[in-house]
C-alpha cells in the first residue's frame, strides 16, 4: 500500500514501537530465565524454601 | 476475599500460569486485528494524510502510560496503607513498562510532529507533561534499583509514587498555564473537534490491544520479581547457614 | 510544646550556619550560575533583563537543591534521627521545622542576594521586587518538596544527585509560578496577583504533603 509522502515517519514509528516492545519482552524472558537458573542452582546446593523445621533451630 | 487470596505469591504464580498463556492469545488477536483496521480499514485523514496512522499507536501508547501510573499508584496505596504484600512487586513490576510505554508515545508523537508541524519537538502543554512523567518514571526506578532491601525500596518508592500522583495534575494544570502564556494558541490541536467511527473503532481496538499487553507484560514481569525475591531470601538463608557456627556463638554466647 | 520547638529550630539553624557554613555556600553557588549565564547566552543587556527573573528562578532552584541532601543525613548518621523518632513528638511537626530552620539558614539568604544579583542582570527595580518576593514566597515550598527527596535518600551513602532528579520534577510548578509571577509584574499580559497567589498556594499544598510526606519516609527507613 501507498503511505504517501510522509512513510517515512510512519514506518519509523511503527518500527520504533515493535523495537521497544520486543525489548520489553526480551527483558521479561532473560530475567525469568536468569532467575529460575538461580533457584535451581540454589535447589542443586540444597538449599530449599521450607524451613529446616526438623532440624530443630 | 478474593483479592486477598491472591495475596499468596505461590497461589498467584499458579494464577499466572493459568491466566498468562489465554491473555498472550488475546494480545495478539488483538493487535492482528487492529493493525488490519488501522491499515487497511481506516481512512486517511484529509488534512495529515497518510500520518494520521501513526496515532493508532501514539494515542494506546500515552493512554497506557497514563493508566500504569495509575496502577502505580494504586499499588503503592496497596503497599502503605493494606500492607498487600503483592502491591509492591505490582509498582516495581509496572515501572519499567510504564516508562517504555511513555518512551514510546514521546518518539511517536516527535515522529508525527516532524510532518505535521516540521520540527521534531515542541514545548507543546502535553508533549512538555509526559517528558516529565518519563523523568518520573526513570526517577523511581532508580530509586528501587539504589535499595539493597526490596520492603524499604517498595515503601520509600510508594511513597514518591503517591506524591508524584498528587502532582501530576498540578504540574499538568501549571504547564498547561505556562504554554498559554508563551504561546498563543498557534499549535495545531491534535484531536479534531469530532472523531469519525471510521478513526475511531482502530483506535478503540488498538488500545484494547495496548491494554493487554501492558497486562501480560506486566503479570510476567512480577512474576520475575517474585522469583527474584524468592532468589534474595534463599541467597541470604544459605549465606546464613553457610556460618552456622558463629551464628550460634553469637546467639549463646556461653555453653 | 514550644519550647522543644523552638530548641529545635535554634538546634537545627545554628548547625547549619556553623558546620561547613551551608547558607554562605548556598549564596556562593547562586552567585555563581548567575554569572555563568551571561557566558552562555551572551551579555546582551536587554536579553538579560527579559531571561532575568528565569535566571534567578533557576538559580534559587538548583542553590537550594544542592543544599538539600544533609538535611536528614547528618541527623541520621549521629542517631539523632532515631532519638527524635524516640521521642514521641509528630515527626510531621519536626520535619517540618527541620525544614524551616533550614530554609532560614539557606533559603533566606537566597532571597536576600537576590536583588543584588537583580543589578547584574539589568533589572527594573520593580522586577526586583518582584524576583524578591516571588523567591520569598516560592523557596519554602522547593525546601519543603526537596524534604520529600531528602527523606527519601536518606540512607543511601550518595543520594544527592539522585535527589535532584526525584525533586526537580515535584519543582516544575513552582517554577512556573515564580517566574510567571515575576514577569507579570514586568509585562503584564496577566494581572501579577494571578500566578503570585498560585504560587502561594503552592507553598501551603507543599507545607502539608512535604512533612507528612517526609516523615513517613523517614519512619520506613529507619526500621
Amino acid at each position: 500500500m501507498d503511505l504517501g509522502p510522509h512513510s517515512g515517519f510512519i514506518i519509523a514509528s511503527y518500527g520504533l514501537c515493535l523495537v521497544t516492545v520486543l525489548g520489553l519482552i526480551a527483558w521479561v524472558r532473560i530475567d525469568k530465565a536468569i532467575q529460575e537458573k538461580a533457584l535451581r542452582e540454589l535447589a542443586e546446593q540444597g538449599v530449599s524454601r521450607r524451613r529446616p523445621d526438623a532440624g530443630g533451630r | 476475599m478474593a483479592f486477598w487470596d491472591y495475596a499468596n505469591p505461590t497461589r498467584f504464580l499458579r494464577l499466572v500460569q493459568v491466566v498468562l498463556p489465554w491473555l498472550t492469545g488475546l494480545c495478539v488477536l488483538a493487535f492482528a486485528a487492529g493493525f488490519y483496521m488501522s491499515f487497511f480499514v481506516a481512512p486517511e485523514d484529509y488534512q495529515q494524510g497518510q500520518t494520521v496512522r501513526i496515532m493508532y499507536i501514539h494515542v494506546p501508547a500515552a493512554w497506557l502510560s497514563m493508566m500504569c501510573y495509575s496502577i502505580m499508584a494504586v499499588s503503592s496505596l496497596g503497599t502503605l496503607v493494606w500492607k498487600h504484600p503483592l502491591a509492591d512487586v505490582s509498582a516495581k513490576a509496572a515501572a519499567p513498562i510504564g516508562a517504555a510505554f511513555t518512551f514510546m508515545s514521546l518518539v511517536t508523537g516527535s515522529l508525527w510532529g516532524k510532518p505535521m508541524w516540521g520540527t521534531y519537538w515542541v514545548w507543546d502543554a502535553r508533549l512538555t507533561s509526559v517528558l516529565v512523567l518519563l523523568i518520573m518514571y526513570l526517577g523511581l526506578m532508580t530509586l528501587w534499583r539504589t535499595m539493597d532491601d526490596p520492603i524499604k525500596a517498595g515503601k520509600a518508592a510508594a511513597i514518591l509514587t503517591l506524591v508524584g500522583a498528587l502532582n501530576l495534575p498540578i504540574i499538568k494544570f501549571s504547564v498547561d498555564w505556562w504554554n498559554t502564556l508563551h504561546q498563543p494558541a498557534s499549535v495545531m490541536r491534535m484531536d479534531g473537534p469530532t472523531i469519525h467511527p471510521d478513526i475511531l473503532w482502530p483506535l478503540l481496538v488498538m488500545a484494547i490491544a495496548f491494554t493487554l499487553l501492558f497486562f501480560v507484560l506486566h503479570l510476567m514481569a512480577m512474576r520475575n520479581e517474585i522469583l527474584r525475591r524468592r532468589v534474595r531470601t534463599l541467597r541470604l538463608r544459605a549465606a546464613t547457614s553457610a556460618h552456622p557456627r558463629s551464628a550460634t556463638a553469637t546467639a549463646q554466647p556461653a555453653e | 510544646m514550644t519550647s522543644w520547638a523552638l530548641a529545635l529550630f535554634l538546634r537545627d539553624l545554628r548547625l547549619s550556619v556553623r558546620v561547613g557554613g551551608s547558607a554562605l555556600v548556598g549564596v556562593l553557588f547562586f552567585l555563581a550560575v548567575v554569572t555563568v549565564i551571561p557566558f552562555g547566552v551572551g551579555p546582551d543587556l536587554n536579553l538579560l533583563s527579559r531571561i532575568g527573573p528565569a535566571i534567578l528562578w533557576i538559580g534559587a532552584l538548583l542553590a537550594t537543591l544542592l543544599g538539600l541532601d544533609r538535611l536528614f543525613q547528618a541527623d541520621r548518621d549521629d542517631g539523632t534521627l532515631d532519638l527524635m523518632l524516640m521521642a514521641g513528638r509528630p515527626l510531621e511537626l519536626v520535619v517540618l521545622i527541620k525544614c524551616l530552620a533550614h530554609w532560614v539558614a539557606t533559603g533566606l539568604p537566597l532571597v536576600v542576594a537576590a536583588p543584588l544579583l537583580a543589578v547584574f542582570l539589568n533589572l527594573e527595580p520593580l522586577a526586583m521586587g518582584a524576583v524578591t518576593l516571588t523567591l520569598l514566597v516560592g523557596t519554602p515550598a522547593l525546601t519543603l518538596i526537596g524534604a520529600i527527596g531528602a527523606a527519601l535518600t536518606v540512607s543511601l551513602r550518595r543520594g544527592g544527585l539522585l535527589l535532584a532528579v526525584l525533586v526537580v520534577p515535584l519543582a516544575i510548578p513552582v517554577l512556573i509560578f515564580g517566574v510567571s509571577a515575576a514577569d507579570a509584574a514586568i509585562h503584564d499580559p496577566v494581572p501579577f496577583l494571578t500566578p503570585f497567589l498560585i504560587l502561594c498556594a503552592l507553598s501551603l499544598i507543599a507545607a502539608v504533603i512535604g512533612p507528612v510526606a517526609s516523615a513517613a519516609a523517614l519512619r520506613f527507613a529507619s526500621d
